[in-house]
C-alpha cells in the first residue's frame, strides 16, 4: 500500500523540498544529488506527521484557551472595563489557534465523529436571544430564565436543541457574552462590564455563572481533543497512524470540505449573497476576517506539513504535498501556489467583515471576498486532483 | 466450515428468489451482489451513483452531491442557510426571516431535521416540559377535502401545533406513554418493544372533534431525497404491477395525491404514507404547517375560524407578500434535492455479506427494492441535472403496504388506508447515530434500532418478519449489520 519510491522520484521530491519555488523541479532534478536527506514519503510517514501537527495545534489552542479562562475568572471575580477588555483579547488570541484546527474536521475524526464536540465548540450562526437579552427583548434567553439551572450538563443538553441556531455553548456563546450584540456599523458589539455587576443589570449573577460554565465546557472539550491526538497506545491517534492510505484520504476530505463547502460556501458565499451581518462567523467581535485567514492557514498547514507554534518554533515533516509530488510534481506545485494564494486573498479581506460584504457587485470589499472565494474554489479542485493523483477517489467531491 | 454454511444458505436463498419470479427484478439485484462478486458485481457501495459522498460522522448527511457542478454549489449553501436559520416572530428587524407562526412546531427546517438528519420522539420521562419538535401529530376527521386528501379538524386543523408566538396561545400540549409489547424469537430469546400512546392536554381552543383521527410522523433524514424524487413514476407503477402478479401477500399500492405546486394529481412518494408527490409540495407544506411560514404555494396561514388570536397576529414581510419569497423557497428546495447520500460502510465485510443474503432470503427486498436508475426531477428549475441517470440504492418500492394492526394509525391519507404505510428507504439508517445520536426508526420513532423496526412488521410483511423470528442470534446480528451498512 505504501508506494516504494524509485530513486529518480525520490530525488525529485527532495529537490522540491529544498527549492519549493522552482517551477519545474522534476526536470531539473539530478538522481542521487540529495542522497543525504530523509527517506521517502509514504502514507505512513504522512499520517504520522499529520497526527503530530494536529496534536501541536490542539495543544496550542488549549493553552491559549486556559489563558482565556484565567481572564474570564478575573472578570467574574471583579467585573471591570479592563477585565472585560483583557478577556476579549484572550478570546481573540485563542481563536487564532482554534481557527487553524478546523482543517481537521469533516472526516468523522475526534472533533466530529458521532460523539465529537464540534457542535458544542463552534456552532454558528447563533440566535443570541436563546442565551441572553437582546435589543427589544430584555427578558430573553436562558440567563434571564431563573428556572433553568446553569450547569455544564444542562447547557450541553440545551445546545442546538430544537434548532441548529439554538446555540448555548462554545466560542460564539462566549463571544456574545463578552461583546454583546453588534449594533454598530463601524465596530464590534459593546457590552458593558456592568452586565456582570449585581444591581446594575438583572440576572448579573447568572450571566457570570453562564460565562464561567461555558468557558469550562470549552476547556473540557479541547482537553478531550488533545487526549484523542496524544501519542498513547489507545488514543485515536494510534489508530490513525496505522491507517495508511485511509488516513491520507481523511486528511484530503478534511481539506477539500473546509475549502469549498464550509469556508468558500457557508462562511463567505452565504454572507456575500445575503449581505447580512448575521451570516458572518464571528459577528459579535467583528473577528470574521481573522477566522477566514486562520481557516485558510489551517489548510495550508496540513497540506505542507508545516505549523508555526505559539512559541514561535515551526514544525515540519512529510506531507500531502510530498506525496503528490512523487506522482505529479507540477500538480503539487500548482496546488501549493493556489493554497498560498487563498491565504493571501484572505489576508486582504478588511475588517469589519459586515461592512466588507455590503454594496454593489463591484464594491471593493465584495471583490476582495469574491477573490478569496474564487481562490478557495480553485484550490478545492486542485485538492481533488491531487488526491486522485495519490490514488484516492473516495471523497466528498468528484473530479471536477 | 463457514464457507460451506454460507454457500448452502445462498443456494436456498436463490431458490426462493427464483420461485418468486414476479419480483425477480427486485430480488435478483440482491443476489447479483454475492453471485457476481468475482466479475460484474453492481457497485452498491456508491448508494447514490456519482452523487455519492464518502462521509461519516456528524456531517454525513450534509454534503452536496459529489458531482454537483461548481456554479450550483453556491445555490446549495444559500439554501442551506435558510434551511437551518431560525425564523422569528413578526414584526422584526430581520425582514428576510420574519413571519414565524402564529402557531408552529419548529423555528427552522433544521429544528426537526437536525444536521439534515432524523428526529426522535421526545424524552417524556421528565414530564410535559419537553414538547416534541421532530415528531408531529397529523389530525383529521372522517371525510375528504376538495382534492381527496384528509379533512382537517374544524378547530385544530390538519396538524397539532404545540408552540405559538407571543400573545397567541399554542394549541395545547402532547403527551406520550409507552406500553410494553413482549415477544420471543424461535430460539427462546425474549424481546420487548414499546408501543406509544398519545394524548392531548391543555387544549386552548376547546375540544377536538369527537371522531378526530391522529397520526404521528417523525422527521426523516434528508440525504438522497432528490434522487428519490427522480425515480420515474413508471418504476413505482411497475413495482405495484409485479407485486400483484406474484400472487403473494405483498401487494403494494400506489398513492395518488394532490400536488399544489403543479396543481395536479401525481404519484405519491414522500411522507410516511406517500401522501406527497414532490419536494416542493412537501417543503411548502412544512414551512406552513410546521413553522407558520407562508409561501407562494400556500399563501394563507393555517389559523382556523375559532382561533381568533391566531387570525389577529401580525404577519411577516409586513403582510404584503408570502413570508418566504419564491427565489428563497426555490433555493431551499434546491438544497434539499442535492443533499448527497453517503456511501455504504464496509460493504464487503463477511458479516455484512451474510446479512445481505439473509435480507434476500427473508424476502425483504420484495418491498425494500434495492436499486433504480434515476430520471429527471419534476421541476427542473428546483433541481440539478446532476440527479439524472444515476444508479441508486435506496431500498424502497415507494408503495403503500398494509403493515398490520400494531403499526396502524387508523387515519386515511388520500388512497392510503389506516393500516397502510409507505415502504421507507433504508439508505442512511446506519448513519443516524453518527449524525443525530440516536437510532429511533419507523414513522413515530418507536423502534430502538433496526431489529425492533423489523419486529414491528406485520400484515403484508408478516412472512418476512416470521423468517427473522426463526433466525439465531448470529444471523440476526448479521442482518442488522447489513442494514446498518446501508
Amino acid at each position: 500500500m505504501n508506494p516504494v519510491l524509485k530513486p529518480v522520484v525520490l530525488a525529485a521530491t527532495l529537490a522540491l523540498l529544498a527549492a519549493p519555488a522552482m517551477a519545474q523541479p522534476a526536470a531539473a532534478a539530478v538522481p542521487g544529488k540529495a542522497a543525504t536527506a530523509q527517506a521517502g514519503t509514504t502514507a505512513a510517514t504522512v499520517a504520522k506527521h499529520y497526527a503530530h501537527l494536529v496534536q501541536a495545534s490542539y495543544d496550542d489552542t488549549l493553552a491559549s484557551t486556559l489563558n482565556l479562562q484565567k481572564a474570564v475568572q478575573a472578570l467574574i471575580d471583579a467585573p471591570s472595563d479592563e477585565g472585560l477588555k483583557a478577556a476579549r483579547k484572550a478570546w481573540l488570541d485563542a481563536r487564532e489557534f482554534y481557527g487553524q484546527t478546523e482543517a481537521f474536521r469533516f472526516y468523522g475524526g475526534p472533533i466530529d465523529d458521532k460523539n465529537g464536540p464540534e457542535g458544542r465548540i463552534n456552532a454558528w450562526p447563533m440566535d443570541e436571544s436563546y442565551v441572553d437579552y437582546v435589543k427589544d427583548a430584555p427578558n430573553a434567553g436562558i440567563i434571564n430564565n431563573r428556572k433553568v439551572t446553569i450547569s455544564k450538563k444542562q447547557l450541553s443538553s440545551l445546545n442546538e436543541r430544537n434548532g441548529e441556531e439554538n446555540i448555548a455553548t462554545g466560542w460564539h456563546a462566549i463571544e456574545f457574552l463578552l461583546w454583546g450584540q453588534d449594533l454598530s456599523t463601524t465596530g464590534p458589539g459593546n457590552r458593558s462590564f456592568e452586565d456582570f455587576v449585581d444591581g446594575k443589570k438583572p440576572n448579573a449573577d447568572r450571566r457570570r455563572q453562564y460565562l464561567k460554565v461555558v468557558t469550562e465546557l470549552l476547556v473540557d472539550d479541547l482537553r478531550t481533543l488533545t487526549k484523542a491526538w496524544a501519542p498513547t497506545a489507545t488514543s485515536y491517534r494510534a489508530k490513525f497512524e496505522r491507517g495508511g492510505m485511509e488516513s491520507v484520504r481523511k486528511i484530503f476530505v478534511g481539506l477539500g470540505s473546509l475549502s469549498r463547502g464550509e469556508l468558500a460556501g457557508e462562511r463567505l458565499e452565504v454572507a456575500l449573497a445575503s449581505q447580512d451581518q448575521e451570516d458572518e462567523h464571528s459577528c459579535f467581535s467583528d473577528n470574521t476576517h481573522r477566522d477566514v485567514v486562520n481557516n485558510a492557514k489551517g489548510i495550508q498547514n496540513a497540506w505542507l506539513g508545516q505549523y508555526k507554534r505559539a512559541d514561535g518554533t515551526t514544525l515540519a515533516g512529510p506531507s500531502l504535498r510530498d506525496l503528490v509530488n512523487d506522482k505529479n510534481p507540477a500538480l503539487a506545485e500548482r496546488t501549493s501556489k493556489q493554497i498560498a494564494a487563498s491565504v493571501a486573498a484572505a489576508e486582504g479581506i478588511q475588517a469589519p467583515f459586515d461592512r466588507e460584504i455590503v454594496g454593489a457587485k463591484d464594491a471593493p470589499g465584495r471583490l476582495r471576498v469574491q477573490k478569496t472565494i474564487d481562490s478557495l474554489v480553485q484550490q478545492s479542485k486542485d485538492l481533488v486532483e491531487s488526491a486522485n493523483a495519490a490514488g484516492i477517489t473516495k471523497l466528498t467531491l468528484v473530479k471536477p | 466450515m463457514f464457507r460451506a454454511a454460507s454457500s448452502k444458505l445462498f443456494t436456498r436463498g436463490l431458490r426462493v428468489a427464483l420461485a418468486c419470479a414476479g419480483v425477480a427484478g427486485l430480488v435478483f439485484w440482491i443476489f447479483a451482489g454475492p453471485a457476481a462478486q468475482a466479475g460484474a458485481a453492481p457497485d452498491d457501495e456508491k448508494t447514490g451513483g456519482e452523487t455519492t459522498v464518502f462521509a461519516t460522522g456528524q456531517n454525513a448527511f450534509s454534503f452536496p452531491f459529489a458531482n454537483l457542478p461548481d456554479e450550483e454549489r453556491t445555490r446549495f449553501v444559500i439554501g442551506n442557510s435558510f434551511f437551518k436559520r431560525n425564523w422569528v416572530q413578526a414584526p422584526s428587524s430581520t425582514t428576510a426571516r420574519d413571519g414565524l407562526g402564529p402557531h408552529f412546531i419548529a423555528r427552522s427546517c433544521g429544528g426537526c431535521h437536525v444536521q439534515d438528519g432524523r428526529g426522535a420522539p421526545p424524552d417524556f420521562t421528565r414530564g410535559l416540559s419537553d414538547q416534541p419538535v421532530g415528531l408531529l401529530l397529523r389530525l383529521s376527521i372522517p371525510g375528504k377535502d376538495a382534492h381527496g386528501g384528509p379533512k382537517p379538524d374544524p378547530v385544530y386543523g390538519d396538524q397539532f401545533s404545540n408552540f405559538a408566538v407571543l400573545d397567541v396561545k399554542p394549541e395545547g400540549q402532547i403527551s406520550l406513554r409507552y406500553d410494553t409489547v413482549r415477544g420471543k424469537f424461535a430460539d427462546g430469546t425474549p424481546y420487548q418493544l414499546q408501543k406509544p400512546r398519545y394524548g392531548f392536554s391543555k387544549l386552548n381552543y376547546g375540544p377536538m372533534a369527537k371522531d378526530v383521527m391522529v397520526s404521528p410522523r417523525i422527521a426523516p433524514q434528508m440525504a438522497g431525497v432528490g434522487l428519490l424524487e427522480a425515480i420515474p413514476d413508471a418504476e413505482i407503477l411497475r413495482n405495484a404491477r409485479e407485486q400483484a402478479a406474484s400472487g403473494g401477500p405483498v401487494r403494494g399500492m400506489v398513492n395518488q395525491v394532490w400536488d399544489a405546486p403543479s396543481q395536479q394529481m401525481r404519484t405519491g412518494r414522500f411522507g410516511w404514507k406517500a401522501n406527497v408527490a414532490t419536494l416542493a409540495h412537501q417543503t411548502a407544506g412544512a414551512f406552513l404547517g410546521d413553522m407558520g411560514i407562508t409561501s407562494p404555494t400556500f399563501p394563507d396561514e393555517t389559523c382556523t375560524a375559532a382561533q381568533k388570536d391566531c387570525l389577529a397576529a401580525p404577519r411577516g414581510a409586513k403582510g404584503k407578500a408570502p413570508e418566504i419569497d419564491e427565489k428563497t423557497f426555490g433555493d431551499v428546495v434546491f438544497y434539499e434535492t442535492t443533499l448527497a447520500p453517503a456511501a455504504r460502510r464496509n460493504p464487503k465485510d463477511a458479516q455484512v455479506l451474510q446479512g445481505q443474503k439473509l435480507f434476500a432470503q427473508a424476502q425483504c427486498a420484495a418491498c425494500h427494492r434495492p436499486s433504480y436508475v434515476t430520471g429527471e426531477s419534476p421541476f427542473p428549475r428546483l433541481g440539478s441535472k446532476a440527479v439524472q441517470g444515476q444508479t441508486i440504492w435506496p431500498y424502497t418500492d415507494l408503495l403503500l403496504h398494509d403493515m398490520g394492526e400494531g403499526l396502524a394509525d387508523g387515519r386515511p391519507d388520500f388512497l392510503a388506508n389506516g393500516h397502510q404505510w409507505r415502504t421507507p428507504p433504508l439508505w442512511g439508517i446506519g448513519l443516524v447515530p453518527d449524525v443525530n445520536g440516536h437510532n429511533r426508526l419507523l414513522h413515530d420513532g418507536r423502534a430502538r434500532g433496526a431489529l425492533e423496526a423489523v419486529l414491528w412488521h406485520d400484515g403484508e410483511a408478516k412472512a418476512s418478519k416470521d423468517k427473522v423470528l426463526q433466525m439465531n442470534a448470529q444471523e440476526r446480528a448479521a442482518l442488522v449489520k447489513f442494514l446498518e451498512s446501508l
